[in-house]
């Protein structure tokens, strides 16, 4: 106990000089020559230094809002048939009601983006697998849909493709047999873009979502996971996952 | 004997492939070479293509293949090998411009005359998509079947219940 209480003082004093240090070094108000998370070029693999996570606030998550579903399903050219029980689907919307009091709330269930991924688990080809930056995706090229992943994913997030699709977007393709989830728009991540989900969010002022790099401690999404309680929806699973909600 | 007839017909084709613009010109009067489509740009001034021309056209699926398990696992997104960047320039975005189906695209001009049959395009769009498309979403129907996470959680199905989802 005094030991960590020695660790933290030594630990505030050492954080409060390097500010200083570092503010010592802002060549201008809000300018600073160094960088805690430098942008990665187009030429280096991801690592492990970086893991991105969402942080969804279901109070601020409005009813009846469709924006991220419809966000999603523009970027990725995502059609329908009018067949809800086979059409593919990254992110959906949950309405849920409090039996006992009658408060509902409403919620984008996607792909949780596991540290220890169900889906991976399971998948006999690798063709599922945890990009190094903690991005869950599937590689198409060596998926045969056989959809075992689908089955052991928790929390419904994948679909398969049963028919043959035309005029894809060229950053996302898909294709008849294979399996698909949300791939936290890598394209767009991948480009220092945040997802089309939490764009569109945040272009309706509902602000409910957050995504960034929860292993960057000075991070939007990381600052609000320490200041504000947030659950994992089956945490009980050990899943660690990269999505977290805040008022469930 | 078939080892003759193989390493002739390779010869041809090399020649046929080095050949190049004369060759095209003289495939258009009725040969039965293929017609490539010319592509929109160049590399360098003193290269036409991201490697040289006939390098590409024996290896170009090599380049491919790596470049694709370096985008796809480590996130590496340099433009020179990727598919991407050989839609854009070696197809056109005009909407009446051959597709995939036709001899006259680019990438089935050859594969068509050399029987090489490929499923690339079944997932990946063969042409340059430069402006976004329309509202796409619209013919997505709402679906009634729970999320397996919410309503398999014991004390969340107590007191909680899926009153939408779509
Ligand atoms: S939510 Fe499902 S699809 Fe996504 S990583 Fe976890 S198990 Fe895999
Ligand atoms: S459907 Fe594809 S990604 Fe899923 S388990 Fe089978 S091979 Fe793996």
């Amino acid at each position: 106990m005094t030991d960590n209480a020695n660790i933290d003082t030594y630990r505030r004093r050492f954080l409060g000089n390097t500010a200083t240090a570092l503010a010592g070094l802002s060549v201008a108000p809000g300018v600073f020559l160094h960088e805690v998370a430098q942008a990665r070029s187009a030429d280096e693999p991801v690592t492990s230094d970086v893991r991105w996570g969402m942080l969804i606030d279901t109070n601020k998550c409005a009813n009846g809002c469709n924006d991220c579903v419809t966000a999603c399903n523009d970027e990725h050219g995502l059609t329908g048939h009018g067949r809800p029980e086979t059409d593919a689907q990254w992110i959906r919307k949950v309405d849920l009601r409090d039996k006992q009091t009658g408060h509902t709330q409403s919620l984008p269930l996607l792909c949780q983006h596991c540290e220890h991924p169900p889906c991976v688990d399971v998948c006999p080809t690798g063709a599922s697998f945890r990009r190094d930056d903690g991005i869950v995706l599937v590689d198409k090229h060596i998926c045969i849909g056989c959809r075992y992943c689908m089955m052991a994913c928790p929390y419904k997030a994948r679909s398969f493709i049963h028919e043959d699709l035309q005029d894809q977007l060229p950053h996302a393709p898909r294709g008849k047999g294979t399996v698909e989830s949300c791939t936290f728009c890598v394209h767009r991540v991948d480009a220092g873009r945040t997802p089309a989900c939490v764009e569109a969010c945040t272009a309706e002022n509902h602000n409910a979502m957050v995504f960034g790099d929860i292993n960057d401690p000075g991070s939007d999404i990381s600052k609000q996971l320490r200041q504000h309680s947030s659950r994992q929806i089956r945490a009980d699973l050990d899943l660690n996952t990269g999505v977290r909600y805040r008022g469930i | 004997m078939q080892n003759l007839t193989q390493k002739s017909l390779r010869v041809l084709l090399t020649l046929a492939a080095m050949a190049g613009l004369p060759a095209i010109a003289w495939a258009s009067g009725g040969s039965l070479l293929p017609v490539i489509p010319e592509a929109q740009d160049r590399y360098s001034a003193t290269q036409g293509c991201v490697e040289p021309t006939a390098e590409m056209r024996r290896n170009h699926m090599e380049y491919i293949l790596h470049q694709r398990d370096e985008t796809v696992h480590n996130g590496i997104r340099t433009t020179q090998y990727s598919l991407k960047e050989c839609i854009n320039c070696h197809v056109s975005d005009a909407p009446d411009a051959p597709r995939y189906s036709s001899d006259e695209h680019f990438c089935n001009s050859c594969h068509s005359y050399a029987a090489v049959r490929i499923d690339c395009f079944q997932c990946h769009a063969d042409r340059p998509v430069k402006t976004p498309g329309p509202h796409m979403s619209s013919g997505h129907a709402k679906s009634d079947n729970k999320p397996a996470a919410l309503s398999a959680e014991p004390h969340q199905a107590l007191a909680i219940e899926v009153i939408r989802h779509d």
